[in-house]
């Protein structure tokens, strides 16, 4: 038992880099996402199938193949990329594809009329976007996107499996060296449970936020 | 020199295989009120949305102040769509107001209006708030400033559509039949707000089903049938034609 609580910054250590992947996946799944779920709703039509067929694709396959696919795969084409970063590029990949459909749902979710009014006053495209289309999708894109966070965060411990040492890792090596498996799992089990815990209730929070807007 | 605000030639719009306006001709001068009316599919809405460009036409030409608005050009033959920022452009200096208001409902009666004053007509925040304000007085809701889309009456929110359309200071205002969606008795507060505008001399096209509103207020009144224009005259003249259509659509809207 001893052993497990000596071992504590060493999984503190992993949970910073389960943190990194989780933060620079959401950032960049995040913001490609949503200009792909921009470009699925209003872009041309080969932009549009393009898009869709990328983010079927990427949801039709298992996280962990792609993970191996981009760290082992990969270099057979030249590209290769340190365990952190391949971790991070597939795992973005597969959160992007989540992010475009969350965005283009919330986007068709805002009456039609929203952007026709935009129109009628004279706003340019990007305009209706940011002043009208967006802080009425906010309040359905959150929910699904906080879920996808909370995905990431979960998700990432497939990382290990090339061999980044997170907190799943971590904790695996601890187990080599102590045996104890079950106290070190409990910390691991609590830590997730803690992280995921206050996406919800921030998802909660967020919720709340944005109920004063009724269409 | 003197030129039709509005000149509409020979226009055609179809959605896939269906012909909504068949060759619409039709000039509309400064200051006219024309109440456009028709039994619903005649193509009323469509030629309005025409006139803006939320709906693109296909063959024909619409020309605001001489200028072509959806199109390069009037020569059918060599002409391309205008961008999507010319129609911007365009659109800024024409009202439109929604038969289901469209109102911003995230966004106070105060922002709805301000918004397009602020983004597109470039108004420091105290001037825009001003005008806004005035125009929110104009049509009887000072009291209202700060209240979201959702906690007004449809007749209430109907008249923050006209404020903020009217307060960009366009040279026309489209009218999609405002008051189709309110309750009966939610009614003439709207048209009480459209007369006033009236009286001031704005130039306006309407869309309606209120007969005895557009005889009161218009310059003239179209009859729309089967996409084309069926009479096309003073209040007087139409009542007086004895068209056969336009007893037929009366008969109808009366029995409703």
């Amino acid at each position: 038992m001893k052993a497990a609580f000596d071992s504590l910054p060493y999984l503190m250590d992993g949970l910073l880099v389960t943190l990194q992947v989780t933060f620079l996946v959401v950032v960049f799944a995040t913001i490609i996402g949503v200009i792909f779920g921009v470009g699925i709703s209003y872009g041309p039509l080969w932009l549009r199938i393009l898009v869709r067929i990328f983010s079927d694709f990427i949801r039709g396959i298992p996280v962990l193949v792609l993970i191996f696919f981009v760290y082992y795969g990969l270099p057979a084409i030249g590209i290769n990329m340190e365990t952190f970063t391949a971790a991070v590029v597939a795992l973005s990949i597969f959160k992007i594809s989540h992010v475009i459909e969350n965005t283009r749902g919330a986007i068709q979710s805002v009456h039609h009329g929203q952007m026709e009014a935009g129109k009628a006053i004279g706003l340019k495209f990007h305009e209706r976007l940011i002043y009208i289309i967006f802080p009425l999708a906010i309040r359905r894109f959150l929910p699904p996107w906080i879920n996808s966070v909370a995905d990431t965060a979960k998700g990432s411990a497939l990382v290990s499996l090339i061999g980044v040492v997170d907190l799943m890792l971590a904790m695996q090596k601890v187990i080599g060296r102590t045996y104890e498996a079950m106290p070190v799992y409990i910390v691991g089990l609590v830590i997730y449970f803690i992280i995921n815990y206050c996406l919800s209730l921030s998802s909660r929070k967020l919720e709340a936020k944005f109920a004063y807007i009724k269409e | 020199m003197s030129h039709p605000l509005i000149q509409i030639k020979n226009l055609h719009k179809s959605f896939s295989d269906t012909d909504v306006l068949k060759g619409v001709s039709i000039d509309i001068n400064r200051g006219e009120v024309v109440s456009i009316i028709g039994p619903s599919g005649s193509g009323k809405t469509t030629l309005l949305r025409c006139i803006n460009v939320l709906t693109k036409y296909d063959k024909g030409s619409i020309k605001i102040d001489n200028i072509e608005i959806g199109y390069t050009s009037d020569d059918e033959k060599n002409r391309k769509e205008r961008s999507e920022n010319q129609l911007s452009a365009f659109r800024s200096e024409l009202g439109m107001v929604f038969q289901l208001f469209y109102l911003f409902p995230h966004l106070t009666a105060l922002e709805n209006v301000m918004l397009g004053l602020r983004k597109v007509r470039k108004f420091p925040k105290t001037k825009a708030a001003d005008h806004a304000k005035h125009w929110l007085q104009r049509v009887g809701l000072a009291d209202k400033v700060n209240s979201l889309p959702a906690e007004m009456s449809g007749g209430q929110q109907q008249r923050v559509g006209i404020a903020r359309a009217v307060a960009m200071d366009p040279k026309v205002l489209l009218l999609d039949e405002i008051t189709s969606a309110l309750d009966p008795e939610l009614v003439g507060e709207v048209l009480e707000v459209v007369q006033s505008l009236v009286v001031d001399g704005m130039t306006m096209i309407i869309v309606t089903h209120e007969m005895s509103f557009a005889s009161d207020v218009s310059n003239r009144i179209v009859l729309m049938d089967d996409g084309k224009i069926e009479i096309d005259g003073t209040p007087a003249q139409i009542y007086d034609s004895k068209n056969e259509r336009l007893n037929t659509f009366l008969a109808r809207i009366k029995n409703r």
